[in-house]
């Protein structure tokens, strides 16, 4: 097991109070695996992601733990995790297009990080890995403002890789693209995995067909907390949350004239999470809750891999 | 690269076109008399004396010419440095008076300028990160920047000349003194800049921090910070990209300040009755001396666009993009 993450309780400090934004989340993910972390916004899956390796100023750690590789992160203590960060956990940011310092040239960019963490740049390797992701090494002296946006966030997900991190965690890398620039991250990330550069991979996104695509399984969260995770083909054929159910339908189907069969949502937003209802999250939106959902659903395991927080499952 | 210059050198030589013709304008479009004044202050009375001083010094100064013909000497004349008699010191040509004024305002505002900005911005980044000092030097640099430079002037002067007695409150160097190369009259000379010089140095001093501390601030919480803390970069890395990346607004700053900071040297030089060009301009408006003021006017304006220039170079060499977008201009 490469990742073990259990009851993780993060919160988002604001003058009104603490907003849950992860309440007590456990998960674990194995060598070579990649997870694709879905839900919508303020689901708390950027959270999770920002926990494993760089909280804010504004975020709190409340309990729980991460285990990377039997040895356990220190979620908590920023001076700590420095040690980690890069070299066994490392990011490819949801704001990658401007993660680059604008009046560096790449080359020297990349070196000088290294530097800093005390490690020597391997220019061979980082010009074959560029090339890997469709970079000529050209690009290596040029500014950032010189390169495309594509361009730019592959040059990210080349730096953030180059340590051969166990971890990468991968924020909204696709949200930001158009189709085709999408699947070619996509074949970008799977290589990376293929290749060994990443031994494991958590993909957040709010794209679900994506995520079907890349991920091995894909883990459903909802206000703060998991929903469902399961193998991505068991997710999309045969999902057991009303909530993962209904996010499927909202997805535009291939073919289907949307003139006839209107596109539908989820009526209802998630609540608030400064201070959370008792019972099931999803209660108030679900099309089959009743009484029993007002105690808390535990999350239990269907299959050896499906596990579902929802007392209809 | 060399287009780009090109075009820089052409806008500032119309400028500087626009700058003297509108500087040949106004002398001659203030009211009152300077030959009157002059004849005025002979003191003859002979009315037949009047009149043949009056032609004389009209013809001299070429005021019987038509007001082109005025202005297409002027043109000719100051390609070949001639800038003409000063009126109110006459007959001393006017690149005398200028050159005896130009060392005096060049070392106050040269070193004023520079200083404030290199302090101003070391100050303001080192503020940035320190709550304690934040909050002191914030407030300060705010009353400092919102003082006008005569009334800090003249604050100085009151303060640290008059009541504390350590500084002369007036002119260049002492009048018991005559110019020479000696350590007495030098020290003198630094004596009596100290006040003008701090005056313009701390009102400077509080924008320039000011708005480093606010750069800073911008640049630590931009993406590229974040992703570099996220990667484990010591924040030693970080701030020292933000200090090069917040630094480029500061010299676009600097530019623009030139114009104003060369009317405050007028203003501070004339509250210490500085020897520089402002005591001279003044001098000048009181005597209605035309050439005087034009060649004053001339040297100003020249000194702005020459600073001016050199920005643009500086800023060319240590922004990329600015050099990125040469070359999209060029293709």
């Amino acid at each position: 097991m490469s990742l073990r993450v259990s009851e993780l309780r993060v919160v988002y400090r604001t003058l009104k109070g603490d907003v849950h934004a992860l309440d007590g989340v456990t998960f674990g993910l194995a060598d070579g695996e990649i997870l694709g972390l879905v839900g919508e916004s303020g689901c708390g899956k950027s959270t999770l992601g920002k926990s494993l390796i760089r909280m804010d100023g504004r975020m709190r750690h409340l309990g729980g733990t991460a285990v990377l590789d039997d040895e356990e992160l220190p979620i908590g203590d920023d001076r700590r995790m420095n040690e980690f960060r890069f070299k066994r956990v490392s990011l490819i940011p949801q704001y990658a297009m401007s993660a680059l310092n604008p009046t560096r040239r790449i080359r020297k960019l990349v070196a000088e990080l290294l530097r800093s963490r005390g490690v020597a740049l391997d220019a061979a390797e980082l010009e074959s890995r560029m090339a890997q992701v469709g970079l000529p090494p050209d690009v290596l002296g040029r500014y950032p403002i010189e390169l495309s946006g594509g361009m730019r966030q592959r040059v990210v997900m080349v730096i953030s890789t180059l340590l051969d991190p166990s971890l990468l965690i991968a924020d909204e890398v696709t949200s930001a693209l158009d189709v085709s620039t999408q699947k070619a991250v996509v074949r970008a990330l799977l290589g990376f995995r293929d290749r060994g550069y990443v031994k494991s991979m958590i993909f957040i996104t709010h794209d679900l067909a994506l995520t079907h695509h890349l991920a091995d399984t894909i883990m459903v969260m909802y206000a703060g907390r998991l929903v469902e995770k399961a193998p991505a083909d068991v997710i999309v054929q045969a999902p057991r949350h009303p909530y993962t159910r209904l996010l499927l339908d909202a997805l535009p189907e291939v073919g289907v004239r949307h003139a006839d069969r209107r596109l539908t949502g989820i009526p209802g937003s998630p609540p608030q999470l400064l201070d959370p209802p008792a019972g099931c999250r999803f209660r108030a939106r679900c099309p089959v809750a009743d009484d029993r959902c007002a105690e808390d659903p535990p999350v239990t395991a269907l299959a050896s891999d499906h596990h579902v927080a929802c007392w209809k499952a | 690269m060399r287009r780009y210059f090109f075009r820089k050198l052409l806008v500032y030589g119309l400028t500087f076109f626009v700058a003297v013709t509108v500087n040949w304008m106004i002398p001659r479009f203030m009211p009152g008399d300077p030959v009157a004044g002059m004849v005025a202050r002979a003191n003859v009375t002979q009315p037949q004396a009047v009149a043949a001083m009056r032609a004389y010094y009209t013809e001299l100064f070429g005021f019987d010419r038509p007001l082109w013909q005025q202005y297409v000497n002027f043109w000719g004349a100051m390609l070949r440095g001639d800038f003409g008699l000063s009126i109110w010191l006459f007959p001393t040509p006017v690149s005398t008076v200028i050159g005896n004024a130009v060392p005096y305002t060049l070392a106050l505002v040269v070193p004023s300028v520079l200083l404030s900005w290199v302090v101003g911005n070391w100050f303001g980044a080192y503020a940035a990160r320190r709550r304690a000092l934040d909050n002191t030097v914030l407030p300060v640099g705010y009353i400092l920047t919102a003082t006008p430079y005569m009334w800090l002037a003249v604050l100085l002067a009151w303060g640290l000349g008059v009541v504390a007695g350590w500084f002369p409150v007036a002119g260049g160097y002492s009048f018991a003194l005559q110019p020479t190369w000696s350590a007495t009259f030098l020290l003198n000379l630094v004596h009596h800049w100290t006040l003008p010089f701090l005056s313009l140095f701390l009102v400077a001093l509080g924008g320039w921090a000011i708005g480093m501390r606010n750069m800073i601030i911008y640049e630590l919480e931009s993406d590229y910070a974040n992703y570099l803390s996220a990667l484990g970069a010591p924040a030693r890395l970080i701030r020292r990209y933000a200090f090069r990346n917040a630094v480029l607004p500061q010299i676009t700053g600097l530019a623009l300040q030139l114009g104003v900071i060369v009317a405050g040297a007028l203003v501070t030089e004339i509250v210490f009755a500085y020897p520089g060009l402002g005591s001279l301009i003044l001098k000048a408006i009181q005597n209605q001396d035309f050439f005087l003021l034009q060649g004053t006017f001339l040297f100003i304006v020249l000194g702005v666009l020459i600073a001016n220039f050199i920005i643009d170079i500086v800023y060319v060499v240590v922004d990329p993009r600015t050099r990125a977008g040469m070359a999209g201009a060029n293709a």
